[in-house]
């Protein structure tokens, strides 16, 4: 029988449903998992007794004949940027040190009330500024998948814990946070699905602020159907977020089945780069191949502005980022760094506190932002964002979906391309331009590489339209059929 | 456009950020080599487009003025690294 951790939700609340086993039971072993996996650093903290207490309130509810739907009683893992009442929570920083939120973040709270079980706050690259998890104070994250001469490899980011806890049947799902692709291209390196919704689907209130205009959070789980049932209950109007949008939530997972009979799937050919490796090509025409197969129309269309998507974001990105963090200032919470003035004590907090990528940004953001360079940097990006958004709109009036490559290449050695930053930004070369345009987006695991590596293709909808998105996801699932297995399962080699 | 040792020093200052004297050239030349690369924005054209402020383009909307929280001051003081009474502390900053 299939290890109660390695079930999908799905199956787990079936299973929850007929009486085969007890929410308690499936949490035990999403727990023991957790702790047998404790060598791939997925979590920064693990929850065990938040974890039995809500199980066992979910088995009484049932007990009762009474249950709060499909995610009453399953495990999930929690990205260490949601703030959770009581709970340690750290962006992955040492400024952030000791601190615990007084209150819960909208997305936890939402989850907990349809029952979901929360087993502990994942690891992730310093306030999400990553793609590797090589950025946290708690030190890198490994893929539960190894290279071919047994190295360790990053899982992505910057949600990276998220995406290694679900690839490595710890728990079926888990939900990050993506600002620039830090759902989407860490799902694709673990050979998972990770899904990042239209901006103001998902409330940000009491999320870590990276780049309020970019940031979404979103699921990580092992099958399409599973990512729709946990987007179903994550999202939803929050009047504490001025961004989240009065959408009605439909049922995403009744939609699925709908197929892609007549669907118009764009491929945009800015996304054929230079150096970019053969066996992902192919893997993106196979995909086109799948669609097509199943009913739907492919065509070429044109974004041109693809290539000024990542330098744009690397001006806005950093420039929301350095005016959010400035409220970390040793005052109110977190590191103190002492000093003899006010203006030291910041500067030593910051100094220390930050570290080298987050300085980075802030400085190059503060840098954009300042006197004299604001119009020549800052505006102009948001011109250009302008630009790439367009683009979006032109392109969607003649297609339904586009399909795209997630990441230019397969999951890296751990410690890889950290003395070059552009080279690590470019891991997101195919996944910011829909943060720019706040559409939303999903990967899904499509095919191994050359070392048998996972590879994922995504799919860009319109606005608000996430059920196409599902629907066109679904047949390329069952299309690609990806059933290979990582090396690490639930810490069992 | 590109940034020398003093530009350092002043952006590390607003961004409150310190930056040890011996690290002012190499932060430097991690600075120059991201803004030499995103410079080549300049290469499009936008004249005439307005610049993009958010991804809903939504209205913001208005509440009404009401207080709807409080009176919790050990919550809102529960994580500070140094407090007197219901008060943050800072170091003197008038002498």
């Amino acid at each position: 029988m299939t290890k109660l951790n390695e079930l999908t939700i799905a199956q787990a609340a079936d299973g929850l449903e007929k009486g085969d086993f007890s929410a308690r039971e499936l949490v035990d072993a999403c727990l023991a998992a957790s702790e047998a996996a404790r060598d791939l650093n997925a979590f920064i903290t693990l929850t065990p007794d938040v974890a039995r207490d809500r199980a066992e309130a979910s088995d009484a509810r049932r007990a009762k004949g009474s249950t709060l739907g499909a995610l009453d009683g399953i495990p999930v893992a929690v990205k260490d940027l949601f703030c959770t009442d009581g709970v340690l929570t750290t962006a992955a920083s040492h400024i952030l040190d000791g601190f615990v939120p007084t209150y819960e973040s909208t997305i936890t709270r939402n989850l907990a009330d349809a029952g979901a079980v929360m087993i502990g706050k994942t690891n992730l690259d310093e306030f999400a500024m990553g793609s590797s998890n090589m950025t946290s104070f708690y030190g890198p994250v490994k893929n539960p998948w190894t290279g071919s001469n047994d190295e360790d490899l990053v899982p992505g980011g910057s949600s990276g814990g998220s995406a290694t806890a679900v690839a490595a049947r710890i728990c079926p799902a888990s939900i990050g946070t993506d600002t620039g692709g830090s759902i989407r291209q860490p799902a694709s390196l673990c050979g998972i699905v990770g899904m990042k919704p239209t901006y103001g689907r998902c409330s940000r209130w009491g999320t870590v602020a990276f780049a309020s205009s970019l940031d979404q959070a979103g699921p990580f789980a092992r099958t399409v159907e599973d990512a729709a049932i946990m987007l179903g209950a994550m999202a939803g109007h929050d009047p504490m977020d001025s961004t989240s949008t009065p959408h009605e939530v439909p049922d995403f997972r009744a939609t699925l089945q709908g197929g892609v009979k007549g669907l118009r799937v764009g491929i945009p050919r800015e996304y054929t780069m230079d150096g970019m490796p053969e066996e992902i090509q192919a893997l993106w025409d196979r995909g086109a191949a799948w669609l097509k197969d199943q009913g739907a129309e492919i065509k070429p269309v044109s974004l041109p502005h693809t290539k000024y998507a990542l330098p744009a974001y690397y001006i806005v990105a950093p420039a929301e980022a350095s005016s959010n963090l400035a409220r970390y200032d040793g005052v109110r919470y977190g590191l103190r760094v002492d000093g003899d003035t006010l203006d030291d004590m910041y500067a030593n907090t910051r100094g220390e506190g930050f570290g080298s990528e987050v300085r980075r940004r802030v400085l190059i953001g503060t840098y954009v932002l300042s006197a004299g360079y604001y119009d020549a940097y800052y505006v102009k990006a948001q011109k250009v964002r302008s630009r790439i958004l367009e683009d979006f709109t032109t392109a969607f009036e003649d297609v339904d979906v586009l399909l795209t490559p997630t990441a230019p290449n397969a999951a890296f050695p751990v410690g890889a391309k950290m003395d070059d930053p552009i080279a690590m930004y470019l891991n997101d070369v195919f996944t910011v331009p829909a943060n720019l345009a706040g559409l939303p987006g999903i990967s899904v695991p499509a095919g191994l590489d050359k070392d048998g590596l996972p590879l994922g293709l995504q799919i860009v909808g319109k606005p608000f339209d996430e059920e196409t998105l599902f629907r066109a996801a679904q047949a390329l699932e069952q299309a690609a059929g990806f059933d290979a297995l990582p090396k690490y399962l639930g810490g069992q080699v | 456009m590109s940034l020398d040792k003093n530009d350092v020093r002043r952006v590390a200052f607003l961004a409150r950020i310190r930056v040890n004297e011996d690290d002012l050239e190499p932060v430097a030349q991690d600075l120059n080599n991201i803004i030499g690369w995103v410079e080549q924005l300049a290469e499009v054209d936008t004249d005439g487009v307005e610049p993009m402020t958010g991804a809903t383009g939504m209205t913001m909307k208005r509440r009404e003025d009401i207080v709807t929280d409080g009176g919790k001051p050990d919550r809102v003081l529960g994580n500070a690294p140094d407090r007197v009474g219901d008060f943050y502390t800072v170091p003197k900053v008038v002498e």
